[in-house]
């Protein structure tokens, strides 16, 4: 039935969607954010070993305007923030932020005056990734997660509507400071 | 169309006109600068570029190509930790400070509990197992560590294979922070009292074969730098100072000794037991960037020395304990991986919570409470891969640091970026501070 | 060659009480059910030394005690304190500057390296609530010393070190944006590590650790400095 009988062969058909969402995910480009320790982590994860080569990812941008991905690596200090968000102005859409580490996510173990408690006060976060620092295969893991949420973003009218339908979800949702049962 | 909102933008201001560029619009300054005749520019450089070695930020007064005037911005992964460690235990102290330099871990920790002991007067009863082990463990980190300085230091000049190589060789001897410690950085391990946990099965093996494969690989790197003249035409006579400029601006590490003066603390003022082992202190007398190189890579094969002095000792240590005896100090349990995965102490939960009553109080005592360190202050700095590195450690009695400071040779070493890099061009800052080899941890701290 | 040994602790004075210590958790008067609010104890600096002090300090205290006086600074040194094989000299706030200076250039002395200045608050001992603590090291005759100088809070100042070790630059601003301690005659005594326009100077204990509470499913955890601990 359809099209897909009359094909020849070595031909695929796809959604635009599908096809925009494969080329953004195999080509995603980190921006060299690396602040602390974990920054060494995830220079070890782009070396020989861990590879980071094998999902097209080895070329850390020095410059926000060609990078699709800014790993927050490390603490953001209140004097690192301003400079943060001037980064992350600098990229162009689509771009997506992954907190890498504790201390990016939540401020860790660092809860006082010097260090921003959680890099979410400053940028919109898609991917959290705990660890103190995160181990380079916890750090492939996350940005193959985030590599899948690339492929099955929406495009146009549907990524409109996708964001209003997740923020109704976020508004709806209870705050993990209501949420009952301590601890667990 | 609409307006590139990324446009370089041009405004003026008493002090001239700034320009805000970012990324590749030189176009409009070169403009700009060629209606003005003038071939000064001030270039701010970071904290967020990819060659100055960490969120540093430069401020570069440019005539052409020639740096006029340069001026370090720090600051900006600023932390707060030794601010934080005052509201710890002494124990816990450790875990905030080994996140400082996050290079060499070891050393952080090693200092500080350096200067709790000697505040607990207790210098003289750290068990020889647990110096060996400190002593085994901070060689291996200066190996890591001056391979990541190699490694970050090729990458920002362009040598990109010498990057792979050295996070290669880097991720063996993570491996073995991995199975002594059970953590790749970030160790916590070195207590005050000694270490947290005695060497796991096998261990010693492990560091033999590793021992054995670094000194093919570490040839490697001769082959590839040492010589090479590129590598040459861009290290050598660069980032110049001499004994008395280093002095003047307290460089120590291998600023220091680049200049052909062997000054060592573990030879000169040996901690831990160094004046045992056998190795020696490496200088080199042309007092640039290459003689810094040519140091680390030479340290390098003197630690591989060190490692297997230690490993020989450690073999005829088997059992021997690595916490201070004395239980008011030592951490009461040795963690083991359970069934469940988690790593407890099944022996001491048996015995605190089933057989001793006072074996319980004295475990909670000791864990939220701590000890109480005696009042004043201590101050024993270790020769850590970058210079002297010390802590300043305060006591008013307490069961938390009153005040610890920690001073890191990052912070001071950098200080001489200006000397090392004005007048010289503008790729030469790079090689400069790479060779300074700053932890911007542990600067900012 | 190894650091010159020294004897046993030199004789001291008793010790300096700087504050007192009350209660066992930090928290007082009605709020304190722990039974230990009657807990009472002096927080005790080491005291004074007399000399001898052993080993190769009586040297440096005499060379730097015969180069003060020939320089007209013979008060300079208000006490010495000898503590777990360390030696600390108390020195006059005026006369900083002038005994750096003899202890770097003095041949019996050759302190070369200065390895930066440190901070400490300690707010209950009035008139000296600031230190300021440096650390000396000689090459030549491989020892350490230690100077520390008092400064009240309500005039926050003392002689910058820069001109004889000009190491001291960066750990001077450093001590400044942490204490608010003013080093006068600094090049350019500007904030380093907070931002320039931050107000007050955090590490100092009047300064609050400045966490945030954490609240995670209906518990709250406050910041560090706020929680209930031993004191
Ligand atoms: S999460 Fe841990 S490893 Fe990462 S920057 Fe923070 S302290 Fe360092």
């Amino acid at each position: 039935m359809g099209l897909e009988e009359k094909l020849p062969s070595g031909v695929l058909l796809t959604t635009v969607e599908g096809v925009a969402g494969y080329m953004r995910k195999a080509s995603f480009w980190p921006a060299t954010f690396g602040l602390a320790c974990c920054a060494i982590e995830m220079m070890t994860t782009g070396g020989p070993k861990y590879d980071l080569a094998r999902f097209g990812m080895e070329v850390f941008r020095a410059s926000p305007r060609q990078a699709d991905l800014m790993i927050v690596a490390g603490r953001v200090s209140q004097k690192m923030a301003p400079v943060l968000r001037q980064i992350y102005d600098q990229m162009p859409e689509p771009k997506w932020v992954l907190a890498m580490g504790v201390c990016a996510s939540s401020g860790g173990m660092f809860n006082n005056y010097a260090v921003v408690q959680g890099v979410d006060h400053i940028v919109p976060v898609d991917m959290y990734l705990p660890g103190c620092p995160p181990r380079p295969e916890m750090l492939i893991d996350a940005i193959l997660k985030l590599h899948d949420q690339v492929q099955h973003t929406k495009l146009g009218v549907n990524r409109l509507d996708e964001i209003e339908a997740d923020e109704a979800t976020a508004l709806a949702a209870v705050p993990t400071s209501q949420m009952k049962g301590l601890l667990r | 169309m609409t307006a590139d909102p990324y446009a370089a933008t041009e405004s003026a201001t008493t002090e001239g006109k700034v320009y805000t560029v970012t990324g590749q619009d030189w176009d409009s300054i070169v403009a700009g600068i060629a209606e003005d005749h003038d071939d000064k520019v001030v270039v701010n450089m970071g904290p967020q570029h990819p060659s100055t070695h960490g969120v540093l930020r430069l401020i570069l007064e440019l005539e052409g190509e020639t740096v006029t005037e340069a001026r370090c911005g720090i600051g900006y992964l600023h932390t707060g930790i030794e601010k934080n460690m005052e509201f710890r235990t002494w124990v816990q102290g450790v875990t905030f400070c080994t996140r400082m330099d996050y290079l060499s871990p070891f050393f952080n920790e090693m200092t500080y509990s350096l200067g709790v002991e000697g505040l607990l007067d207790i210098s003289t009863d750290i068990p020889e197992k647990a110096q060996v082990m400190r002593v085994l463990l901070m060689e291996l980190n200066r190996i890591s560590s001056h391979l990541v300085c190699i490694a970050t230091g090729g990458m920002e000049i362009g040598a990109l294979t010498v990057m792979t190589i050295g996070f290669r060789e880097r991720e063996l001897v993570l491996d073995l922070f991995e199975l002594i410690t059970g953590l790749r950085m970030n160790h916590a391990f070195i207590r005050p009292g000694g270490v947290a946990q005695d060497m796991p099965a096998g261990a010693l093996d492990e560091i033999r074969d590793f021992v054995a494969l670094m000194k093919k690989r570490l040839p490697e790197y001769a082959d590839l730098c040492n010589a090479n003249p590129i590598f040459k035409a861009r290290l050598v006579d660069v980032g110049h100072l001499d004994l008395a400029g280093c002095l003047a601006l307290g460089l120590t590490g291998p600023p220091l000794r680049a200049t052909g003066y062997g000054w060592d603390l573990r030879k000169m003022q040996p901690y831990s037991g160094y004046e045992d082992y056998d190795f020696e202190v490496c200088t080199w007398d042309t007092a640039d960037s290459y003689g810094r190189f040519r140091i680390r890579l030479n340290e390098m094969w003197e630690s591989l020395k060190i490692v297997e002095q230690c490993v020989e000792r450690l073999a005829g240590l088997e059992g021997a304990p690595v916490m201070v005896a004395d239980k008011k100090i030592a951490w009461p349990s040795q963690l083991a991986i359970g069934s469940d995965g988690m790593g407890n102490s099944l022996d001491h939960i048996k015995h605190i919570m089933g057989e001793s009553m006072e074996g319980l109080i004295h475990h909670f005592k000791l864990v939220t409470e701590g000890f109480r360190v005696p009042a004043g202050q201590a101050y024993v700095p270790i020769e850590s891969p970058r210079g002297e590195l010390g802590a300043h450690v305060v006591s008013d009695g307490g069961t938390r640091p009153y005040r610890v400071h920690f001073r890191d040779p990052s912070f001071t070493n950098l200080q001489a970026t200006s000397v090392m890099s004005e007048g010289g061009m503008v790729a030469d800052v790079i090689v400069a501070i790479a060779s300074i080899d700053p932890v911007m941890g542990g600067v900012d701290r | 060659m190894t650091l010159e040994p020294t004897g046993p602790d030199a004789a001291t004075a008793p010790g300096e009480v700087i504050a007192r210590r009350e209660g066992m958790f930090g928290v007082h008067g009605t709020g304190d059910t722990s039974g230990y609010g009657g807990l009472s104890t002096h927080v005790e600096l080491p005291g004074a030394s007399t000399p001898p002090y052993g080993g190769w300090m009586d040297e440096v205290a005499t060379a730097l005690q015969a180069a003060a006086a020939a320089a007209g600074v013979e008060s300079a040194v208000e006490k010495v304190v000898v503590y777990r094989g360390e030696i600390t000299f108390f020195i006059r706030r005026e006369d900083i500057a002038a005994v750096a200076k003899l202890l770097r250039d003095d041949v019996l002395l050759r302190f070369e390296l200065c390895s930066g200045v440190s901070g400490v608050h300690y707010p209950d001992d009035a008139g000296r609530e600031l230190h300021a603590v440096y650390h000396l090291l000689s090459m030549t005759h491989n020892r350490r010393i230690r100077l520390e100088v008092t400064i009240p809070d309500a005039d926050p100042h003392v002689d910058s070190v820069c001109a004889t070790y000009p190491t001291a630059d960066w750990h001077e601003r450093e001590t400044f944006d942490f204490f608010g301690i003013i080093f006068d005659g600094h090049p350019a005594l500007t904030r380093i590590q907070m931002p320039d326009d931050w107000p007050g100077h955090p590490q100092r204990k009047d300064y609050p650790l400045g966490g945030i509470p954490v609240e995670y499913k209906g518990a709250t955890v406050p910041p560090p400095d706020e929680r209930r601990s031993y004191n």
